[in-house]
This record gives structure tokens, sequence and C-alpha cells, in this order.
């Protein structure tokens, strides 16, 4: 069975489920690390991704599912194949364009959070909104309020994010990847540095994301819990796609 | 709306006042150094040449007497095929260090477009007799009005008045060193003798400072006519032709054409005051070798400041990166945090500068001989500010512009996977 067919069966397995456009098709995606010795991360991997999915990629530490993510979303741009995003071929456009895509198409949360520890956190969320240059400054802040309300987290919008705790930071993150409305919403382990409280939490709101709002979720994990709870699971093995489960 | 990537610059410099402090002290300091030196130093070398443009012509003509007698008439008279002149030390008779056809010469240059006033004069050594005592000085024979537009002689009066030596016969205007060492006031008379044994008394009618002690303790005006008849020469007899220009920058080139056109020496103000030429020109090189270097360190400072800010915000970087700020975001944000220090550093630079000059200004100068001047002498030329200030944005910029690339060539990848 060659990668075509492979990619055709997965294809049509998923499109009867949702219905929906192809937001997300990875084409024969090749990676390889020349340092400290040649190594090859990624070996022709395929998939698509619906709108509306929520996609678990899963696999043991170093088997290349963090590279993927950063693949198709365009942060790293040194592979072999090709990615399309809402039926748009981002492989090869420039970093400035991507980087404008990013802002308006990708919303990252990431395992240590990351929020700027200067601002607020309603800063934190305006800030990407504000980079967009779509919606007025007031507009943004109305719209940050708005997301940090759905997460319950509008009361600490004026407290500097350094003074706030692990999962309320996690929230805000989210709350910063949903503002301009992504296709996407990626997360690196997203759950990765909380307790078991706390996971539950960005769980349910990742969840009731895609349940309610539709918002088409991709999130690399190796909590298997979590994983059994998504749509869907692409599990990773030594650079290739082992299982697809959905 | 304020851009994004200046809120957050903003953000940035406001996070860590104490830091973004220190930064911007180096270059105030830098910028308010460079302030007090250049404008102290400039203050001194406009004094300075003030005082010698208003004791030297823009141009002076005179006969540079040679000194080479090596050829002698005899051979022009012998043949010298046969013969051979030898003369031992020979010694000149009777030269006359006089401009020929001086009347001729001035009537030309008063034609002249470029010339503004004409002063002949007639420079002798004399010795000034005060009872037993003799000093040795010159005495320059004006016409005095003319000397007045030529040398700014008006202004530099201590005592009595220039025009008197018009109303009274055998005024003498005398240094004010001079003065004070042979214990002479005005109405005082004075007997000058010359090296040929002529003596005539003069009644003193005003004293001047010039403020160079090689000028006032040894020079007096007299009417030319009152020299001529003291060294006894005809009413023609000038030795040196002073000329004022309308632009005195032109001085070199103007005293070149007239040294061709009247086959005598013409020196211009520059190379009379040679030295303290010099002087200037090495002080305006060492105070900007000194600002340079202040605002040099000042800007290795802000390099500093800038590559560990950013050294401490890889995380910050990575995640805006994500969010979908472009490697020029980032080099906006960071070189604005660097302009900014630049900006405020160099204004508070200008306004220190310039507290400590008028400081400066306000000192009274340690009093002295030589120099007539009662408090340090400083200027407040607005070129010196506007410059000040763009040299210290310009340091900033480049001291925050390698930080700056580094941070927009930063991989976010590498950082968010750790």
């Amino acid at each position: 069975m060659d990668d075509s067919n492979k990619y055709d069966k997965t294809k049509a397995s998923l499109s009867g489920r949702f219905g929906g456009a192809t937001v997300l098709s990875a084409r024969n995606l090749s990676k390889s690390f020349y340092e400290p010795e040649e190594f090859q991360v990624l070996k022709n991997v395929s998939f698509d991704v619906q709108k509306g999915e929520f996609v678990s990629i899963v696999g043991k530490s170093g088997c290349g599912k963090s590279t993927l993510l950063y693949l198709i979303s365009t942060l790293d741009t040194e592979y072999k194949g090709e990615i399309f995003m809402n039926e748009k071929k981002v492989t090869g456009l420039s970093q400035n364009e991507l980087a404008h895509f990013r802002n308006e198409h990708i919303g990252f949360v990431f395992q240590f959070h990351f929020l700027l520890p200067e601002f607020s956190a309603l800063k934190n969320v305006m800030l990407p909104a504000e980079k967009l240059g779509k919606y007025s400054k007031s507009e943004c802040e109305d719209r940050a309020y708005e997301k940090l309300k759905w997460l319950n987290m509008d009361k600490f919008a004026l407290k500097l994010s350094s003074k706030l705790s692990g999962g309320q930071q996690q929230r805000v993150a989210i709350a910063r990847a949903l503002i301009n409305d992504p296709t996407i919403m990626m997360g690196d382990e997203p759950t990765g540095n909380l307790d078991s409280t706390n996971t539950d939490i960005v769980f349910d709101i990742l969840k009731d994301l895609c349940k309610s709002k539709g918002q088409t979720i991709i999130s690399v994990t190796h909590d298997t819990e979590f994983a059994q709870k998504s749509d869907r699971i692409i599990e990773m093995k030594d650079g290739e796609i082992v299982k697809h489960e959905g | 709306m304020m851009n994004v990537n200046f809120e957050i610059a903003k953000t940035h410099l406001l996070a860590k006042p104490r830091q973004t402090l220190i930064a911007m002290l180096g270059v105030t300091f830098g910028i308010g150094m460079y302030i007090l030196m250049i404008s102290f130093m400039q203050g001194f070398n406009e004094f300075l040449e003030d005082t010698l443009l208003s004791s030297t012509p823009d141009v002076r003509i005179y006969n540079d007497i040679k000194t080479d007698f090596s050829h002698s008439i005899l051979d022009e008279i012998s043949d010298t095929g046969k013969v051979m002149n030898v003369i031992h030390h020979p010694k000149p008779k009777d030269i006359t260090p006089n401009l020929k056809s001086s009347s001729r010469i001035i009537e030309d240059l008063k034609k002249d477009e470029r010339v503004l006033a004409v002063s002949p004069q007639l420079a002798t050594q004399v010795f000034y007799v005060s009872g037993p005592v003799q000093i040795n000085g010159t005495l320059s024979g004006v016409n005095i009005l003319e000397e007045a537009r030529l040398t700014g002689l008006q202004p530099k009066m201590k005592t009595g008045k220039i025009e008197n030596l018009l109303t009274i016969d055998n005024g003498i205007l005398m240094g004010h060193g001079l003065a004070n060492k042979l214990n002479v006031h005005v109405g005082d008379m004075i007997s000058l003798a010359t090296p040929k044994g002529t003596a005539m008394r003069f009644r003193i009618v005003g004293t001047f400072q010039f403020g160079i002690g090689s000028l006032d303790n040894i020079k007096s005006y007299v009417n030319l006519s009152k020299v001529q008849q003291l060294v006894g020469k005809d009413n023609q007899y000038v030795t040196d032709i002073g000329i004022k220009l309308k632009n005195y920058d032109n001085a070199t080139d103007v005293a070149k054409e007239f040294s061709a056109r009247y086959s005598y020496k013409a020196d211009d103000w520059k190379t009379t005051n040679a030295s303290a030429m010099v002087s200037i020109l090495i002080r305006n090189v060492m105070t900007f070798v000194v600002s340079f270097t202040l605002l040099v360190v000042a800007g290795f400072g802000i390099y500093n400041i800038m590559s560990m800010t950013i050294q401490n915000k890889l995380k910050d970087i990575a995640i805006l990166k994500a969010e979908g700020f472009s490697s020029g975001d980032i080099r906006q944000i960071f070189l604005t945090e660097s302009v900014t220090i630049g900006v405020f550093g160099a204004l508070s630079g200008l306004m220190l500068g310039f507290v400590l000059s008028s400081g400066v200004y306000s000192l009274p100068f340690p009093k002295n001989d030589f120099i007539s001047i009662t408090h340090f002498p400083v200027v407040f030329h607005l070129k010196h500010y506007a410059f000040g200030m763009g040299f210290g944005i310009i340091t900033t910029f480049i001291a925050g512009l390698m930080p700056s690339i580094k941070a927009g060539k930063i991989d976010p990848v590498a950082i968010l996977r750790g």
C-alpha cells in the first residue's frame, strides 16, 4: 500500500462524519535533523483534518509528534512535502507572510503557558488581535474580555500575568489563542504542566470549544486519557503514523 | 492608535525602570559632557579668535627685508670669467624697510571691493624713557580712525578716547600693561627714543587693553606724521599696510593675490597667529575625541543592556513570533526600546550639559594680566545641542541595531521545544 492510497482512505473515512471542509492537509512531510548527526525525524507523513475536529497526536517522546506540530503550525519551514490550510498552500510562503498567516489562522497553547510576564492577562489576550489590526483597540479589548469571561477569567483580566496560578495562566493562554477566531487551535501538551484538577478543567474547555463553537483543535499529548477523549488519535512511532483512530 | 510594537516596547521599558534609567544615564552623561566640553572649548576658541582678530588686521602687507647678500653688485660689472670677487661678511647699508609707492598701493586697495578698510602704518622700535628706566617697545604711527576700523581698538580702550589723538598734537595711546610698568596715567608726559638716537615727548591721552600681553605691554599708537617726524622720513614713508576684508575667511587667498600684485609680502591673520590657530585646532580635535569616547562608552552600555534584555526575553520573543509577529516586528520592538533610551537620555543630557555650562559660565576667571576676561568663556550654540541630540540617537540606534537584528533572527521552534 503506497502513501497516496493511505491518504485517500483516511479522507474517505472521515469526510462522512464531519462533512465539513478540510482545513488542513499535510502531504508527504519529511524532515531530517543534521545535528548532532543526521536523523530522519519525519518520514512521508500525510493526513487531513476537517473543520470542527479535535485531533490528538500521540506517541513516545522522540517519535516526531512535536516536530510535526511545528511543521503544520508554519513555525518550522525546513521540511520536504506540502502543507495546505484552508485550501491555501502555506509551503513556500515567506517568513513575513507566514507570520501574518499564523496571526490570523492559528492559535497556540503551549505546555509552559508562555504569557508575557510584564503584561496584564487582558493585554496578553489582546496583543495578537492588535497585531492583526482588523479591529479597533476598544473592539480588541471587548473581544478579549468576552473570551476571558467565557473562560471565567474576566475577574483576573487586569492582573499581571506573572501573578496568576498555572491553571489560570493556561486559561488566559487559551483565550489568547482564540482571540482572532483561528482556523485551527494548536496545543503542544496543553495539560502537560497542570495538576489533574486543572487538566480536567482545560480539557473540558477544549472539548466545549470543539463541540459548541466548532473550533478545530490539534493537540500533541502523551496523556493517553486526554487523547482518548478527543475525536481522533493519530499515533506516531519513529516518524511515521502507525495508527489512525477516529 | 499606538502601534502595538511601540506599546510592547514601552511596557518592556517601564517594567524594568531601574535598568532603563541606568542605560539612559550612560547617554545622559555622555551627551552632557559633550555639551559642556564643546560649549566651553568653543567659547574659549571664539574668545581667542576674537582677540586675535581685533588685534591683527585680516591681511598685512609689509616689506620683508632680505638678509641674503651673497650676490654682490661687483659681479655685475666685472668679468666673472677672469675675476673672482670675494667679499667677507657683507652687510647692507641704508636699507629702508618701507613700502615704496605706498600711496599708489593704498589707492589701489581702496578700489578693491573685497576690502573694507585700509590703514597704512609706520612701525618702529622705541625706548620708553621714564626717568632712569628704559623699556623696549614698539611704536605704531597710524591714522587712528582708519586703524580703529581695522582692529576694533575702540572697545578695547581702558582709559581715554581714541579721538583724543586727533585733538592733542603730540598725544599717544599706550598699552595698559606698558603704562602700568612706566607708572604713567592719562595726562602724563613720556619720552620716546629711537635706536638711531632721536627722541620726542608725548602726552598720554588713553590706554588700551587687547587682552594679549605681547601687545598691551609693549605697544603704543601715535599719529602717522609724528613717527615719520621721529624717524626723519617723508610723509609717504610707511612700513605696513593693514587691510580689513568684508569676509575675513577669504584672507588666505586675498593675501596671496596681493602679495603677487604688489610684490611685497602679505600675511593673512591665520599666518600671523599660526601658533594660536594650531592650539584652537588641537582644542577642537580634543573636544571631539573625548566626547566621541564618552558616547561610544555609553553606546557599549546600551549594547550590553539590550543584549542582556533580549537574552532574558527569548521565550517572549518566541511566543510573539508564534502569535504572528514577524522578524521585522521583533526588530522594531527592540530598536524602539534602544532609541527611546537614546532620545530621553540625550534630552536629559542636553539639559545636564546646559546646566553644567551655565555653571561654568558663572564662574569668575582667575585674575590674569594677559587675558582680560572676568568669567569663563562659554557659548550656547543651538547647533551643538542639535549635534549632541543627533549623535546620541545615532549611537543608541547603532548600539541597539545588532542585538535587535539578533532578536529578529531567533528561531521560535528551538526555544518553544525547550
